[in-house]
């Protein structure tokens, strides 16, 4: 009977000694925590992608609220969780464009030479340590699938040797971006839907021992902007999505068809047959205003 | 002396906790992806472990042998532990917020380590004096990090090379490499210093 009684009383006393001993330590060493920070939290997506700069939700939550970032900070939530953020706030949320990740590289099995077999780790890493890649093309795709190991969304995957992202899963963190050593991935505005499928910078000859689709650098697209919206980079185009207005004329003029829309299989096909029409156009109307010219003249004699 | 630096050697290598009594497996696996956050968590497992040795040694002796509640032990140790982990918690967030972020969740998890109760209560078993049980408390939490970061070092170059087998891809792999690793301890094992 009395070691049930010590042992009640032990364990009694022992917790409420470790309880005291909380609760003093509790006061002794409070944080202060700003109460809107888990309330900003709480709008956050919760990936801790990082994708805002800053060491997952929590740490956005708190620069958000001490003002260092703008309600808008995170790419992945979007305009949703702005507004949302914004009305914790009690401020107003600024637009947020969504952005998606884009891989600037057309360089698939069927189109980029390879200048020797890769047979070591299978990660993009581990190839460019081997005198920069397999491929004949130092700026291609590896296809090797570091960004498709990187996307914690699972946006990304490499199909016939490039990597191609999943604009509906894409957040855009920011994830591939960082993680692609070859640099061929950047964010593009999701609504634009006009961009360039090569990041080669060599020059026209290279480009084409190397890659059935590469840019040469001819700068068409440039010189068919109407809004100054492309300009060369070394031998290879930009687009200033500020300026841009998706008129898609660059895609249709590229030679080599690697600026987006115009560049799958149907579409060169129907660019070809606008293309053939407009030129059957032409030479219609050039008939027609020669049979002009003759009847005038016909005219004139009598 | 010598007692102290077989227990310290015995506690790293011969009877690493992991490797050798498979105690603390679930923060062994679920820790060990990156080396950061494995070094990370391996010295907040140290520290509560050496903790938990000292002040569950004075609660044996000062306090359940004089009444005879040894029975109470595990009881009275894991309200010990737990306490330990919270203040340790408080005191983190106060003193280093830094690193409190980067142990984030794992911190409150070495609560249910059962390597810090595993300690606690061989410290009795074998009938250490304090110093021998904090000596076998802070080497055990020692050997805990030896294992938990060469097992992250391994899972980072396993994920690096991606060439295991489908079937074998994630967890599998890292349980085949873990169970590799035991093997390699193994070979400490029956070692007598002193």
């Amino acid at each position: 009977m009395m070691t049930i009684i010590y042992a009640v009383l032990v364990l009694g006393v022992m917790g409420l000694l470790f309880g005291l001993i909380l609760a003093f330590a509790s006061k002794v060493f409070a944080v202060e925590v700003d109460e809107r920070i888990p309330a900003v939290q709480e709008c956050l997506p919760g990936a801790n992608c990082g994708g805002c700069g800053y060491p997952g939700c929590n740490g956005l939550a708190t620069a958000i609220v001490e003002g260092k970032a703008p309600v808008n900070g995170c790419p992945v939530g979007g305009a949703e969780s702005a507004a949302k953020i914004a009305a914790v706030l009690g401020v107003e949320a600024g637009e947020s464009e969504k952005m998606v990740a884009h891989v600037h590289c057309s360089g698939s099995c069927d189109n980029a030479q390879n200048r020797a077999k890769y047979e070591g780790i299978q990660d993009c890493l581990g190839a460019i340590r081997v005198a920069n890649g397999f491929k004949e093309c130092a700026f291609a795709c590896l296809g090797l699938g570091t960004c498709e190991k990187a996307c914690p969304f699972g946006a990304i995957k490499v199909v016939n040797g490039v990597a191609k992202v999943n604009a509906e899963k894409c957040t855009a963190c920011g994830k591939c971006v960082a993680a692609c050593p070859k640099n061929v991935i950047s964010l593009v505005p999701d609504k634009n839907k006009v961009r360039i499928d090569c990041s080669s910078k060599e020059k026209g000859k290279p480009v084409m021992d190397a890659c059935k689709v590469g840019c040469i650098g001819c700068s068409l697209c440039v010189k068919t902007c109407k809004f100054d919206a492309i300009h060369m980079e070394g031998n290879l185009p930009v687009i200033d999505y500020d300026k841009c207005k998706g008129c898609q004329m660059c895609a249709k003029a590229c030679p080599r068809h690697i600026i987006e829309p115009w560049n799958t299989e149907e579409k060169i096909k129907e660019l070809a047959e606008i293309k053939a029409k407009q030129a059957a156009a032409k030479k219609a109307a050039a008939e027609k205003a020669a049979a002009a010219k003759v009847a005038a003249e016909k005219a004139e004699e009598k | 002396m010598t007692q102290v630096l077989s227990i310290a050697l015995g506690a790293i290598l011969i009877n690493n906790f992991i490797f050798s009594q498979f105690l603390g497996c679930c923060p062994f696996f679920g820790v060990s992806k990156k080396i950061d956050t494995a070094v990370g968590m391996g010295m907040a497992v140290t520290f509560v472990m050496g903790l938990a040795s000292i002040v569950t040694w004075l609660i044996q002796t000062f306090v359940l042998n004089p009444l005879g509640l040894g029975f109470m032990q595990t009881v009275a140790f894991i309200l010990v532990i737990a306490t330990l982990v919270q203040f340790v918690e408080m005191f983190l967030m106060k003193a280093m917020p830094s690193l409190y972020q980067a142990l984030g969740v794992f911190l409150p998890l070495i609560t249910t380590n059962c390597a810090v109760l595993g300690v606690a209560l061989q410290n009795i078993q074998n009938g250490y004096n304090f110093i021998e049980s904090v000596v076998y408390g802070v080497t055990g939490g020692l050997g805990f990090t030896l294992a938990i970061v060469l097992f992250a070092s391994i899972r980072e170059r396993l994920a690096a090379s991606a060439q295991t087998p489908k079937c074998f891809d994630g967890f599998p792999i890292a349980l085949i490499s873990a169970s590799l690793l035991c093997m390699a301890f193994l070979g400490f094992s029956g070692m007598k210093i002193w």
